[in-house]
């Protein structure tokens, strides 16, 4: 594993189901992301780019092959290893998924507060410098209720970010959003890759994203079968 | 308030902010903390009355052994007690005085109402035996058909019973006889009569035909300063042939009263159970609450989960709603039982009402209790996989 890489994936193998109903859902899988790429997964629907995600994301157990997520081996860790893991993660899923009874700004604390010690101020600055990343400086005490569905997202999107994720998963994430809303939020995670070295896996069926990306990885039936783009495998 | 508690949890309170989200919920799930709560009040304020109300007329005399007849579980229960044990107890070198008590159940008829008296019979010669503030009238007892009476007898007018003096006896009609109450005292009604009467032996005797002086229903016994009850009442039992005789230190013997009203007694037994099922009501209904609330935010839960928040975390916030809960019910809860307690206690004479200790007891369990229910409804968090929100 190169000083660089955040995630090094090596012939994963992933089944779903018990008995008769087992199915191969990840086929041999090898993938590497590298500090600051940006890279997009593509495939059709049932191909297994949740489930990709998921593996790297440390949401599922590795049952075969070897990830490697920020020097560490996911195969065989234990559940407090996975969950501080997922704390240097950002995830934005394709729902906003933001808690109904905390304002914008509360649900991006959430994004803070996660790492245990990080005192009240320096949560609310962090969450009202995350905000105004995405435009919602004047949202910041509305409750989810009160917002439009872009502005949801870009909510999600700052809570992601706030706590300076090292790899920052998104599935779909744009799939809810106007093109200008979209547009905004993949140059924000662009422009968080060149300044910060956040790395980017987004999983989308939006062409309008793909030509903004470093990497096109192309899934079909569990199967890595094409690589377009910048370097190696 | 959403600040204060950040500042105490070092966090986001997100259990109170998604309590009070939902204000309806939440109102009703106070209502039934709270309802529960004054479940509990006034079951235990029954309790705590019938306790009072048990251990009252034990008040009135001093005596370090008792000795009653094997079925008198309380004074005016069972049979009676051959006066030759009184005789044979004082054989002992620590026992330096005796006597026998009678009680019996007197009925006034006053017309419209009817004032039951539970009655006892003493020897007025014997003043060791009686009380201080009942002992002041006792010398009156030694004529023929006087009695002292319970000044808070229920359904006895307080003027009535503050004119009674020696000089002006209240002169009233029992059992066939023409009684002179000449003097009063503290006691108060229970759960068994109105109020308590004192009278000699000998007019007891007289109201009561069928007892025999050789009879009577308890004996009481005194011991010389610093002699041992519990050593006593060892040798007295081996002293006293009739092995049946309940031989028991006075304070026992008034324990043993409370224990057998509050666990053998329908009345006792039923506070018992008023209060089991208040605890139950409650802890269903937080339970019910907090169940519904971890199953209304999986989603949310389970995007806490996929940002890398653990198990304690998850406990934490169950636990804070718990705490919430159980607070806000604690406090109208509290209110409603006391005035309910007091609006009881002025209807029914019984001496009700909420003490801090009940407070205090009440307060720590619904604490407790939600907590546990608070830790039942985490086990639905195990719903809340982060998997299945891609
Ligand atoms: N929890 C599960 N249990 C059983 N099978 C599953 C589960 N999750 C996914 N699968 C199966 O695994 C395969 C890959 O699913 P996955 O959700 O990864 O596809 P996807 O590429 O994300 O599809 P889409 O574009 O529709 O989101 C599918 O055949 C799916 O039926
Ligand atoms: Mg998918």
């Amino acid at each position: 594993m190169t000083e660089d890489s955040i995630v090094e994936v090596r012939g994963l193998n992933h089944w779903f189901g018990t008995g008769d109903a087992r199915k191969q859902a990840m086929f041999d899988i090898d993938l590497t992301l590298e500090r600051g790429s940006f890279t997009v997964l593509m495939g059709p629907s049932g191909s297994g780019k949740t489930t990709l995600l998921t593996l790297v994301g440390c949401l599922r157990a590795v049952q075969e092959g070897s990830v490697r997520l920020l020097g560490h081996e996911l195969h065989g860790a234990g559940a407090a290893e996975l969950t501080s893991l997922r704390q240097r993660l950002g995830f934005i899923f394709q729902a906003h998924n933001l808690h109904e009874s905390l304002t914008a700004s509360q649900n991006v604390i959430m994004g803070v507060q996660v790492r245990p010690g990080v005192p009240d101020a320096l949560a609310e600055a962090a969450a009202a410098r995350a905000l105004d990343l995405v435009g919602l400086s004047d949202r910041m005490d509305y409750l989810p209720a009160n917002l439009s569905g872009g502005q949801k997202q870009r909510v999600a999107v700052a809570r992601a970010l706030v706590g300076n994720p090292a790899l920052v998963l998104a599935d779909e994430p744009t799939a809810a959003l106007d093109k200008d809303s979209a547009a905004e939020v993949v140059d924000l995670l662009k422009r968080m890759g060149a300044t910060r070295g956040t790395t980017t896996l987004l999983v989308t069926h939006d062409n309008r994203i793909l030509d903004r990306a470093d990497r096109i990885l192309t899934l079909e039936d569990g199967r890595i079968v094409k690589r377009e783009g910048a370097q190696g495998r | 308030m959403t600040r204060l508690l950040q500042r105490l949890m070092g966090r986001l309170p997100i259990g109170w902010l998604q309590l009070t989200h939902k204000r309806g919920r939440f109102a009703a799930a106070l209502a039934g903390v709270a309802f529960a709560n004054v479940l509990v009040f006034v079951q235990l304020g029954l309790m705590n009355s019938l306790a009072a109300a048990t251990l009252k007329p034990y008040e009135f005399f001093q005596a370090d052994i008792m000795i009653s007849a094997s079925d008198a579980n309380a004074l005016a229960e069972g049979g009676n007690v051959a006066r030759q044990w009184l005789l044979q107890a004082l054989a002992d070198p620590d026992v330096v005085e005796g006597m026998g008590l009678f009680v019996g159940n007197v009925p006034w008829d006053r017309g419209g109402n009817s004032i039951s008296f539970t009655t006892f019979g003493i020897d007025p010669s014997q003043p060791g035996f009686v009380a201080q503030g009942v002992s002041d009238g006792l010398h009156l007892l030694e004529v023929q058909d006087a009695v002292i009476l319970d000044r808070l007898a229920r359904g006895l007018p307080v003027e009535e019973a503050a004119g009674i003096r020696p000089q002006t006896p209240l002169r009233f009609e029992a059992q066939d006889r023409t009684l002179s109450a000449m003097g009063t005292f503290v006691g108060g009604g229970g759960f068994g009569g109105d109020g308590f009467m004192l009278t000699s032996d000998q007019t007891f005797l007289s109201l009561f035909p069928s007892r025999s002086s050789a009879a009577p229903d308890h004996i009481l016994l005194r011991l010389r300063p610093g002699a041992e009850v519990a050593a006593t009442v060892t040798r007295l039992r081996a002293l006293i042939s009739d092995q049946s005789l309940r031989i028991r230190s006075y304070e026992d013997a008034a324990l043993e009263d409370l224990t057998y009203q509050q666990t053998q007694r329908p009345t006792g037994v039923i506070f018992g159970f008023g209060v089991l099922i208040g605890v139950l009501v409650g802890l269903v209904i937080v339970y019910q609450v907090l169940s519904a609330d971890v199953a209304d935010h999986l989603r949310e839960y389970a995007t806490f989960k996929a940002m890398g928040y653990g198990p304690r975390f998850f406990l934490g916030i169950v636990l804070e709603e718990a705490l919430v809960l159980g607070l806000f019910g604690f406090v109208p809860g509290v209110l409603i039982g006391a005035g309910i307690l007091a609006l009881m206690g002025a209807v029914t004479t019984l001496p009700l009402g909420m003490t801090p200790d009940m407070a205090v007891t009440v307060f720590v369990g619904t604490v407790v209790f939600s907590a546990l229910s608070g830790v039942i409804a985490t086990r639905r968090l195990a719903a809340a996989d982060p998997a299945d929100l891609f």
